[in-house]
């Protein structure tokens, strides 16, 4: 899976940091979304689909690999 | 005013919003949203002044609303749905809670680092500490006694003056202006002396953090006012603002999910006979979920037409968005009504609403309520309450939903 992130969209609720630490991180500067692993393993893989459906903003898009 | 897709029912069965709850069920949302709920996606609903707006109650009709771009929360907008009338003094007391993009977002990014998780998660041991002293002296102290006064309210008071730069000395004042602000039952003219008085202490204190800055929050803002980036009336409008929101909103949760957990024993004892951070973490989001203390909803102004569950709401109609209902959905949350702390998915609740302007303060009243919930049960493990449940007064009036008081013994 690809991970797309819209930082001018995100509101730094922190959803997605509480879902999937490893790949997602907020900026100490701003508060906003900062992408750790773009193409994170397939273990994480529900964990940041998880996090997109929480994220108050639809700040994350998830481009699967093609079939 | 009538709409033009306002279906042309009799308009005494237009029922009013927000709704009674039952009696003896103070946990229970309203029956009568959860009549709507069953009806159908958008009902109609009649606010204080008369006006109808519509009211959303499923929970993806909700989520899809609140993160739809096409809604304003600009509470001056003509026909906005207001649960009560707007203070006489108009904007002064307005923050980005209430604004829409860009200016919310120019707003709200200024105190977004400072609630981030990492930075929240450093304030564990301070906060543990706060509550640990707490106990203490409820303990040492006489009982019966009031946890909303001894526990509930001092906890997050001590937690935003600190994270703020706001001397906690002066909590008698700001936390019987914020009591006065937030309830509805008040006369409006009441509330704005009450936002007044908060704001000119905020600008007090703002006045202090510019000549002497330290290292909180308030002082951050003094920093951007001397760039340049925001006014030092903006400024003290958002002190007002994480103030008051800072401390109402875990206060009630602390002493609201203290009582449910009371009447429900075999919960309660999950909490007492457990050390898994794991269980307290699911036992908060249930407790968010299950009560949803902020019971008079969200509200919302469409700004163009917009299809929510197959019906078309249009441009300039109001929505009203109880999140309450939307948390006891059958179509999201399997048995609803029952308060299950190991509930696997509780988090997915809309207590601190969605969208933009989902609660910026989030991260912070969960780490308070872990510590909270995590600690006070199993250090006063023969915690009772000392009233009847008949007794108890709840806050049926507030903006945010709890108890005035709680009578505990031990």
């Amino acid at each position: 899976m690809k991970i797309i992130v819209d930082r001018d969209k995100c509101v730094g609720s922190g959803q997605c940091v509480m879902t999937a630490e490893g790949v997602f991180d907020q900026s100490e500067e701003d508060g906003i979304v900062e992408l750790l692993d773009p193409e994170p393993p397939a273990e994480a893989a529900a964990d940041v689909r998880l996090a997109a459906s929480l994220c108050p903003a639809m700040a994350i898009r998830i481009e699967d690999a093609a079939q | 005013m009538t709409t033009a897709s306002e279906p042309a029912a009799d308009p005494a069965a237009v029922p009013h919003y927000p709704m009674e709850r039952a009696a003896g069920c103070p946990f229970d949302p309203p029956p009568g949203l959860r009549e709507r709920q069953r009806k159908g996606p958008l009902t109609r609903v009649r606010l204080w002044d008369g006006s109808t707006h519509w009211l959303v109650t499923r929970y993806a009709d909700q989520r899809a609303v609140m993160s739809d771009p096409r809604v304003s929360a600009d509470v001056r907008r003509p026909g906005f749905p207001n649960v009560a009338p707007l203070p006489p003094d108009g904007a002064s007391g307005l923050s980005f809670v209430t604004m829409d993009d860009p200016e919310h977002r120019r707003l709200r990014r200024m105190v977004t680092a400072p609630f981030a998780i990492r930075r929240v998660r450093a304030m564990r041991p301070a906060i543990q500490e706060i509550v640990d002293g707490l106990i203490d002296d409820m303990l040492a102290g006489p009982k019966p006694t009031d946890l909303v006064e001894a526990f509930a309210l001092p906890v997050p008071s001590l937690v935003i003056c600190r994270l703020l730069g706001v001397p906690y000395d002066d909590h008698d004042f700001f936390q019987a202006n914020s009591k006065t602000l937030i309830r509805r039952s008040i006369a409006p003219e009441r509330r704005a002396e009450a936002r007044r008085a908060l704001l000119d202490y905020l600008d007090g204190l703002m006045a202090d953090k510019l000549a002497r800055p330290g290292d909180d929050l308030l002082s951050g803002l003094g920093e951007r006012v001397k760039a340049g980036e925001l006014t030092r009336t903006e400024a003290a409008r958002m002190g007002v603002l994480l103030l008051v929101a800072g401390h109402e909103t875990t206060a009630n949760m602390i002493a609201l999910g203290t009582l449910a957990l009371l009447r429900h024993p075999d919960q309660l004892a999950l909490l007492r006979e457990s050390d898994d951070p794991a269980l307290v973490e699911s036992a908060v989001e249930e407790l968010l979920r299950y009560l949803t203390i902020t019971h008079v909803g969200r509200r919302r102004i469409a700004l163009a037409d917009l299809e929510i569950g197959g019906q078309v709401i249009r441009a300039g109609e109001g929505i009203v968005l109880p999140n309450d209902i939307a948390n006891r959905d059958p179509d999201a949350f399997p048995e609803p009504d029952r308060l299950d702390l190991r509930r696997g998915d509780a988090r997915r609740h809309v207590a601190f609403g969605f969208g933009v302007h989902q609660c910026l303060g989030q991260p912070l009243a969960r780490i308070e309520l872990q510590v909270v919930y995590g600690i006070l049960y199993r250090r006063v493990p023969t915690l009772a309450l000392a009233a009847d449940l008949e007794d108890i007064p709840f806050k049926h009036d507030g903006a945010v939903y709890g108890v005035y008081e709680l009578p505990v013994t031990w």
